[in-house]
């Protein structure tokens, strides 16, 4: 088992009313799998994606990668996990812009403290990997939006995560260009990675083996394909 | 310690390039330390360059060297009750500290008065002329370039003779040898048997402009009802005390002072200008540091504030850097390394604006200015200093950004 929830709440506080953003969700996510969660706008899929990238803790509930419990990390220990076991893709790539493609794609391993001459190394396979060895010294700015989540993608690949996790990684593309970037997600599935998408688009779901729909907060239906 | 390394010079790279991105509010923002720095600097520079000529000067004093006269350098005592006190006379107060005084190696009294020398068609106003007797060599520390000094036979026989500074050789006779020439001193005649070294300037009494005669025809010459100061060489610096107590004995009998009476006199050495002189640049390093201070803090109030903006225009790149793994502290590791390098900038403009103006000042006023490490330490440490106090709130503001919140921020 790769990633165990288990009644997982959330709970914010809107001025004086407490509003249940996820109402305990149960999932397990088995390695290799490659699937969407899906939903309205504040079906809560958002703050999902957040506490299944540990970016945020649950109110209650546990939640364990591999064997290790993050409901109950702290700071430091979650942003060791980001870095090494999760690869993050957003819909607005978030890229510094100052920064030059390869540096970008450094930048995780800065963070775990690879020396410099190895990181090269591994951020221009990576690029090459996405596609894109030409254009390792264009910034974010000099880039197309489909190179950019590109970009984005190897960023992600760089630390060998366990899982990718991408937050509607075609929203801010073109069809033809968005299909080109599942082409990849694909060949990374193939290649044994773990992929979850967040999406509200049935086609791009449709990509993945196994869907998982929430509504206010809970898990409406979890359908493998 | 390998990720910190790479961590700081990861740091160092993102601030210049943050400093890049807005050269001009960069170079705003660090007027302020530039100025702070540059005064520190500068003030510091002149100060021990103040020190270093103030020292030289004095040092023609001689540290083992006591001064006997009426009045006492140090201005606390009143100065008319002073100048009432009984004369202190070579015939009783000279001749008792030759006679009974055990620490000491030479007694010299020395009266002084200005007059005008002339040799030939030259002339020269206002020069110092001291009459006394063939141990003021050693008193005063004084050798001669050419010829000799005053000798026990020309003290004694009250001859006609003198020894000249090294400026009135210069003016007077220009090019010709003065020695065995007659000069004219306020309309006598003496010949000058000795050219004294170059000595420089004592807290600005120019000791070149000089000339040594024996104390007898001094008097005799320039009248003897004038004040005289007794110069006494101590045998051993370590003893200065204990001959100050044994002088101070020996003048109490001689003047008569009763047991319940202050001295009326005054033991003057080196010290006491040098102490006096302490308490004056205590002063102004007191000041000096007030006014860098507050440059300082407003300086480093302006780079904590353009780090706040800083901090918020970049609240997505810390949302991201910290989505994929920058811990806590090396987001706050990399806004004080930001605030540490735009200080530093600041900071080695302001060394160099320092010594720059410090030479400045000190080629076009009296005030002379030393370039020292000390000057360039201070300012490092300053920069450190600051740099790390102004920069800690900005980068903890930053480090404690909740990373999707962050991420949200547009």
């Amino acid at each position: 088992m790769l990633i165990k929830l288990e009644d997982i709440k959330k709970i914010y506080q809107v001025g004086a009313e407490m509003v249940g953003a996820l109402q305990g969700i149960s999932l397990n996510i088995e390695e290799n799998e490659y699937l969407a969660i899906m939903g309205p706008s504040g079906s809560g899929k958002s703050t999902l994606m957040n506490i299944l990238g540990c970016l945020d803790t649950p109110t209650s509930g546990s939640y364990k990668f591999t064997s290790e419990l993050v409901s109950e990390m702290d700071d430091d220990q979650l942003a060791e996990i980001r870095n090494r076991q999760i690869g993050f893709v957003f819909q607005t790539f978030n890229l510094l812009p100052r920064a030059t493609a390869i540096h970008n794609v450094e930048l995780p391993l800065i963070y775990n403290g690879t020396p410099s001459s190895k990181r090269k190394k591994i951020a221009s396979d990576a690029l090459e990997r996405v596609g894109l060895a030409d254009r390792m010294n264009h910034r974010p700015n000099e880039l197309s939006g489909g190179q950019r989540q590109r970009v984005a993608i190897a960023r992600a690949l760089v630390n060998n995560p366990k899982i990718i996790l991408a937050d509607e990684p075609t929203g801010n593309l073109d069809t033809r260009t968005g299909e080109e970037i599942m082409e990849i997600f694909e060949q990374l599935h193939e290649q044994g990675n773990t992929i979850i998408l967040v999406t509200h688009e049935e086609y791009i779901a449709e990509h993945t083996n196994r869907i998982i729909r929430l509504r206010d907060g809970k898990i409406e239906r979890d359908e493998s394909i | 310690m390998m990720r910190l390394l790479i961590d700081l010079w990861e740091g160092v790279k993102i601030a210049f390039q943050a400093l890049r991105a807005n050269k001009m509010r960069s170079l705003l923002t660090t007027l302020g330390i530039v100025i702070g720095i540059t005064t520190v600097i500068m003030i510091h520079s002149i100060i021990m360059g103040l020190n270093a000529a103030f020292y030289t000067s004095i040092s023609a004093l001689g540290s083992d060297t006591l001064y006997i006269g009426k009045f006492s350098w140090m201005s606390r005592t009143d100065w008319i009750e002073a100048r009432n006190r009984k004369d202190i006379t070579l015939k009783r107060e000279g001749n008792a500290i030759k006679e009974y005084a055990t620490l000491v190696k030479a007694v010299a009294p020395t009266v002084s008065a200005q007059r005008t020398v002339k040799y030939e068609s030259e002339k020269l106003n206002d020069v110092n002329i001291i009459g006394t007797n063939e141990e003021y060599a050693i008193t005063s520390n004084v050798e001669p370039e050419y010829g000799r000094m005053l000798s026990k036979q020309d003290v004694d026989h009250r001859r006609n003779v003198c020894v000249i500074g090294w400026e009135v050789a210069d003016k007077v006779f220009k090019n010709k040898n003065p020695l065995g020439r007659n000069l004219s001193i306020g309309s006598y005649p003496f010949r000058v048997i000795g050219i004294l070294e170059k000595r420089g300037n004592l807290l600005g009494h120019n000791l070149d402009n000089e000339i040594i005669i024996p104390l007898g025809i001094f008097q005799k010459q320039y009248g003897a009802r004038r004040w005289v100061t007794i110069e006494v060489k101590v045998i051993d610096p370590a003893l200065i005390e204990e001959a100050k107590d044994e002088i101070t004995g020996i003048l109490r009998r001689v003047r008569k002072v009763e047991p319940h009476q202050e001295n009326d006199f005054a033991i003057n050495q080196q010290d006491m200008i040098a102490d006096m002189y302490k308490r004056l640049t205590t002063a102004l390093y007191a000041f000096a540091f007030g006014v860098g201070s507050i440059a300082l803090i407003v300086g480093g109030i302006g780079i904590m504030n353009i780090l706040l903006v800083s901090v918020t225009e970049r609240t997505k790149e810390i949302g991201i850097r910290k989505a994929i793994g920058a811990r806590n502290k090396d987001i706050l590791l990399q806004f004080l390394i930001e605030s540490l390098v735009v200080t530093a900038f600041g900071g080695i403009v302001g060394i160099i604006a320092g010594f720059v103006f410090a030479k400045i000042i000190a080629a076009s006023t009296f005030l002379s200015a030393t370039v020292s490490p000390v000057s360039v330490a201070i300012g490092i440490i300053f920069i450190f200093i600051v740099g790390t106090f102004f920069g800690l709130f900005p980068a903890y503001k930053a480090a404690k950004l909740d990373p999707i919140e962050a991420l949200r921020y547009e």
